[in-house]
């Protein structure tokens, strides 16, 4: 064979590629390049017309100059001249430049198409083949337009030469990608599949990967290659190592095409066909037989490629997951392999496994090596093979070895590569959950990570750990013994304090009795860490301080003293500061009860997906490998099996965006949950309120309020200290009121005050209560009322009162609306029409079409009718799923008749609400009001 | 890197194929998918970054961003294919090779300096055993026989 010279052909370029090469500096190259950019321009704008060799040595070089990482911004055009050249050579380097240096000049893109297209009808195969490889490397969506309709045809038709087949197919592979709609199969299908029983193995090899390519996004229009693909390597893998000639390599039989089938087959489930599976089972067979055989070559290129093929028969295998007896024998030989002196293979076994833990199959198979993983993930040199091992004990944990897989991890964590130990921690922090069967492991094992790798603890992990102390009672005690001891440490890593001080804020009284641990040495042992931590860590032991003031009242005057010191009341963080000012106010001027309210154990955190689970996932990548999928299948177990539904990913994303600072009170939005216990932070905040209504009672309360049109008595009002109960009676235009305000809390109010606000329209008289409600206790006052006309607004009822020094103030709407002051006036059918018809005008009138928003029960549906104060009208309406309703509204100006039907709509979930009365006010304001009670 | 369009598990393709010698200098460049001019040098100075780090006891894989790189050194030159993590190790080890060896073939005990100043050439050889992110033609009697019909060519 001939000896391809150095720059053959161009000895222009290789002088200049020898310049480059010799400059000393980066200056002298630039000055060098510039010095040939001028020397190509001048060439490319010269009078003289440039000749096909002149031209393809400046392209050539100006290419060169941009692989060097300079600008091009010229010679496109020459390139694309070059194109058209009838010599191989000019051609071939037009389209080399053209495809690195692919540009969007749309001018450009049509001359080029134009040239594509030429050489694609050219019948050269060369000169198709440049063509095809450049749409194969532009790929661009005007090619695709142009030229998928074409390139099929040239890949089945019955004449175009083997090499250009294998183009055809690859480049259709390529616009396939880049634009799918453009690319339409229909017809050349069969004939596609057909190519896998080519005479040609290039073609083949080609051909495939567009096969698969397109079975993997339309498996049914393909799935005849199923078979075409276990005939052909049937063929293949029962040859001799001599029979396929050109495609054996290292004296194996076409090891790229084996693989590609073995890919292809991959897209599909196990072949329906009995005969197929049968063809198809004997070649894995032959495969893992083959494995065992001893080698034809030492070389390692014949092992390489005939394990190529064993991996991926092996990955079939696992694909199918259904012939347990493959399964094994898969295991088994990877087990050989642990301990093969090439590492490459050690590797590949390694990370093949971990597939195979997760089937059924093979699971228990897989766990026969654990004493070889675990010795690979400590004697391994390459850290990836170590990364493996663990990736391989993480997939074969299961509850009869979770022990002991988990206390490697453990060791091998002290020694672990930075890289991976964050990755480490939370497979270690996951299987300790996971196949916790008693929780006091499960909590040495978490403090052993935090000790161990305390930096690469994330706040998933801590944060975990607590949500499960917390949830889980009978662990509690031995979680404080545990961080008690483990804070003992002179030097413990500040997760350490955080966890120690949220559990001992919580639970330090479970381990108080003992004198060793009582709640100051519990104190000082926390505050000796403090001036070491960070901002965060420091709030959370604020909050940690309050919890035991209210825990132990014996460390009150300690922690007061250590609240009132210049750095912590004065410090120069905010949220310290205020942590400070407002824990020593709560502690000095908030009872005992209120103490225990505020600071009241945290509420169980509800079943969710655990966070750490969620963060290896998101570690992970869109990579996921299987591991993780098995995650996803032992969810459930995970979580104690609890309903998780949809907030699972909202459990998920709040753990990922934990507050800035850790907080132990849930003051901000990490808390629990679960609605029905009250935030803490909103009571902190009435507490100390001083001046003006507090968030809460700020505005008028407005929901009580309509939950009384219909109904007289019952609770109007509810907070932390007050409750307000209210009866009332209505006859003619005159109504009685009676309130009941009850102190829920221990401690007295003072300066309890009520004023009653009144429209116009109405008249009251009140009497005022006791400014003193002692703790406990419940008073009341009667409200009189007498309606004078028509009105919309309600009385206000404004509350004021001192409790624990702070002031409360609360503002409510009295329930007294229109139709309390209602009639019945019952009627006949007749009479009921009569005087429908008589209020026909359309301001007498007041319609709603609204939707249900509760259940449409006929009964609930008459309570409620009633409720308002009419009569309800039975065989009125000639629809007896209709309602229709009369009364007259009483005020001292006058008497308003007042007529209604509700049409309900089961179907549609709606009504039809219509008033008529003689004053449109009341139309609107009773049709206003009922609307909003169904 | 971005994964366009690549779904199904079955379904891989080559990212790029860099051919680098020690100091980071680049030999061949070939990309699969589309990067801007800046991201490309990127891409480069990681995996020489990667690669070159690791011995001969080491796999001839690592993992590179949400894919892994498969390479091999010849003497200065380090080889380097870049795939989707699933993807068949052995098979682009010995892709690898198999390309190697016909280079070497057809420069005649390939080096270095053949590569850059036959740097036009080298794309050929690849777009006939890689075309597409696929593995195009791996009989090295073929792809030879193509390479001397096109050498002799004018």
């Amino acid at each position: 064979m001939p000896a391809v010279s150095k720059g053959d052909g161009m000895r222009g370029l290789a002088v200049f590629i020898s310049d480059i090469r010799n400059c000393k500096s980066k200056e002298a190259e630039i000055k060098r390049i510039n010095k040939e950019l001028a020397n190509i321009r001048s060439k490319f704008k010269g009078d003289k017309a440039l000749d096909g060799y002149s031209k393809k040595k400046y392209v050539c070089k100006l290419l060169f100059i941009f692989l060097l990482g300079h600008d091009i911004d010229f010679g496109h055009m020459e390139a694309v001249n070059l194109l058209s050249s009838n010599k191989y050579t000019e051609k071939q380097i037009g389209y080399l430049f053209i495809s690195v240096l692919v540009n969007s000049n749309s001018e450009l893109i049509r001359l080029i198409n134009n040239a594509i297209k030429n050489d694609l009808s050219s019948r050269n195969p060369t000169f198709m083949c440049l063509a095809l490889h450049c749409i194969a490397n532009v790929g661009s969506r005007e090619m695709a337009e142009a030229f998928a309709g074409e390139i099929p045809r040239i890949l089945v038709a019955g004449d175009t030469m083997d090499s250009v087949k294998q183009s055809a197919a690859l480049c259709l592979l390529r616009l396939y990608k880049a634009s799918p709609d453009l690319v339409l199969m229909g017809e050349w299908t069969s004939r596609v599949v057909h190519l896998l029983n080519d005479q040609h193995m290039g073609v083949v090899t080609a051909a495939i990967s567009l096969i698969t390519c397109l079975s993997s996004k339309n498996p049914d229009e393909f799935k005849t290659c199923v078979s075409l693909a276990v005939s052909r390597l049937s063929r293949i893998v029962s040859s001799a190592s001599t029979d396929l000639q050109d495609y054996t390599y290292y004296f194996v039989p076409a090891p790229w095409l084996s693989c590609k089938l073995l890919r292809l087959l991959q897209c599909y489930p196990p072949p329906e066909d009995g005969a197929v599976k049968g063809r198809l089972v004997e070649c894995l067979e032959t495969i893992l037989n083959k494995a065992q055989e001893p080698p034809k070559s030492k070389k390692v290129q014949h092992s390489n490629a005939k394990n190529a093929i064993l991996f991926e028969a092996i990955s079939l295998i696992i694909h199918y997951d259904s012939e347990p007896n493959l399964l094994v024998r898969a295991c088994n030989q990877l087990g050989q392999f642990l301990q093969h002196r090439e590492t490459n293979l050690r590797y590949l076994a390694l990370e093949s496994m971990c597939t195979l833990a997760s089937s059924e199959f093979s699971h228990e198979a897989v766990k026969t090596h654990i004493e070889t993983v675990i010795n690979a993930l400590k004697t391994e040199r390459d850290v990836s093979v170590r990364q493996r091992a663990a990736d391989l004990l993480y997939a074969m944990c299961d509850r009869s070895n979770a022990k002991q897989i988990v206390a490697e991890m453990l060791s091998y964590l002290e020694t672990a590569d930075y890289s991976i130990r964050e990755e480490m921690v939370l497979k270690v922090a996951i299987l300790a959950e996971k196949y916790a069967v008693d929780y006091s492991w499960y909590v040495d094992t978490i403090l052993n990570l935090i000790r161990i790798a305390g930096d690469y603890v994330s706040e998933e992990v801590w944060y975990r750990v607590i949500q499960i102390v917390i949830n889980r009672d009978d662990v509690q005690g031995y979680a404080a013994k545990t961080v008690f001891e483990a804070l003992q440490a002179p030097a413990c890593h500040e997760n350490m304090v955080k966890v120690g001080g949220y559990i001992l804020g919580e639970f330090g009284n479970l381990i108080a009795g003992d004198p060793r641990s009582s709640p100051l040495v519990q104190f000082n042992l926390l505050h000796s860490k403090f001036h070491l931590c960070s901002v965060p860590t420091r709030a959370l032991l604020l909050s940690a301080y309050i919890k035991f003031i209210n825990l132990f009242p014996e460390t009150k005057a300690t922690i007061q003293e250590v609240l009132r010191s210049d750095s912590q009341i004065r410090n120069s963080d905010v949220e310290l500061q205020q942590r400070a000012v407002e824990y020593l106010k709560l502690s000095s001027i908030a009872s005992t009860d209120v103490l225990a309210t505020v600071l009241e154990e945290m509420p169980p955190f509800p079943e969710r997906e655990s966070s750490i689970l969620a963060k290896l996932k998101k570690k992970k990548g869109p990579g996921a490998v299987s591991v993780e999928l098995e995650d996803g299948k032992e969810r459930g177990e995970l979580n104690g099996g609890g309903d998780r539904g949809g907030d699972a990913a909202i459990a998920a994303s709040n753990a990922s965006t934990p507050s800035p600072s850790a907080d132990l009170l849930g003051l901000r939005s990490t808390a629990p949950a679960s609605g029905a216990t009250p935030s803490a932070g909103s009571l902190l905040v009435d507490v100390f309120s001083e001046a003006g209504p507090s968030a809460t009672s700020a505005g008028v309360n407005d929901d009580g309020f309509l939950r009384f049109v219909c109904k007289n008595n019952g609770v109007l009002f509810e907070n932390q200290l007050l409750q307000i109960g209210i009866k009332s009676e209505y006859r003619q235009n005159l109504g009685r009121m009676y309130l009941f305000y009850g102190n829920k809390t221990s401690v007295q109010f003072v300066s309890f005050n009520t004023t009653v606000s009144c429209p116009g329209e109405l008249f009251r008289s009140t009497k005022t209560v006791e400014p003193l409600v002692e703790g406990g206790a419940q008073v009341q006052q009667v409200i009189n009322i007498e309606c004078l006309t028509d009105f919309i607004d309600a009385p206000l009822l404004n509350i004021k009162f001192r409790y624990g020094g702070a002031l409360q103030n609360i503002s409510l709407k009295l329930p007294v609306t229109i139709n309390k002051f209602f009639q019945p006036t019952e009627m006949a059918a007749a009479d009921f029409f009569q005087r429908w018809k008589q209020l026909s005008q359309p301001q007498q009138e007041a319609q709603k079409i609204f939707k249900a928003s509760h259940g449409m029960d006929t009964e609930v549906l008459k309570a409620k009718l009633l409720g308002l104060g009419t009569a309800l009208l039975e065989n009125v309406d000639p629809n007896p799923e209709n309602y229709v309703c009369a009364g007259v509204i009483q005020t001292k100006a006058q008497q308003v008749g007042c007529l209604l039907r509700l049409e309900p709509n089961a179907q549609a979930q709606m009504y039809r609400l219509t008033l008529r009365s003689s004053k449109d006010t009341v139309s609107q304001r009773v049709c206003d009001l009922l609307a909003e009670q169904f | 890197l971005v994964a366009t369009g690549v779904g199904a598990k079955t379904y891989r393709r080559i990212r790029f194929i860099l051919i680098q010698n020690r100091a980071g200098k680049t030999r061949l460049a070939k990309w699969y998918m589309q990067f801007d001019d800046d991201e490309k040098q990127k891409l480069i100075e990681e995996v020489h970054a990667v690669v070159t780090v690791r011995d001969a006891k080491h796999t001839n894989f690592v993992e590179f961003r949400n894919f892994k790189i498969i390479y091999r050194r010849y003497a200065g030159l380090y080889f380097c294919i870049c795939v989707d993590v699933t993807d068949n190790n052995l098979a682009y080890l010995e892709g690898i090779h198999n390309f190697v060896e016909v280079l070497n073939e057809y420069f005649h005990n390939v080096c270095e300096l053949d590569l850059v100043f036959n740097f036009y050439k080298v794309y050929t050889v690849v777009d006939e055993m890689f075309l597409a992110g696929e593995i195009r033609e791996t009989s090295q009697t073929k792809v030879l026989k193509q390479l001397l019909m096109l050498q002799s060519l004018e």
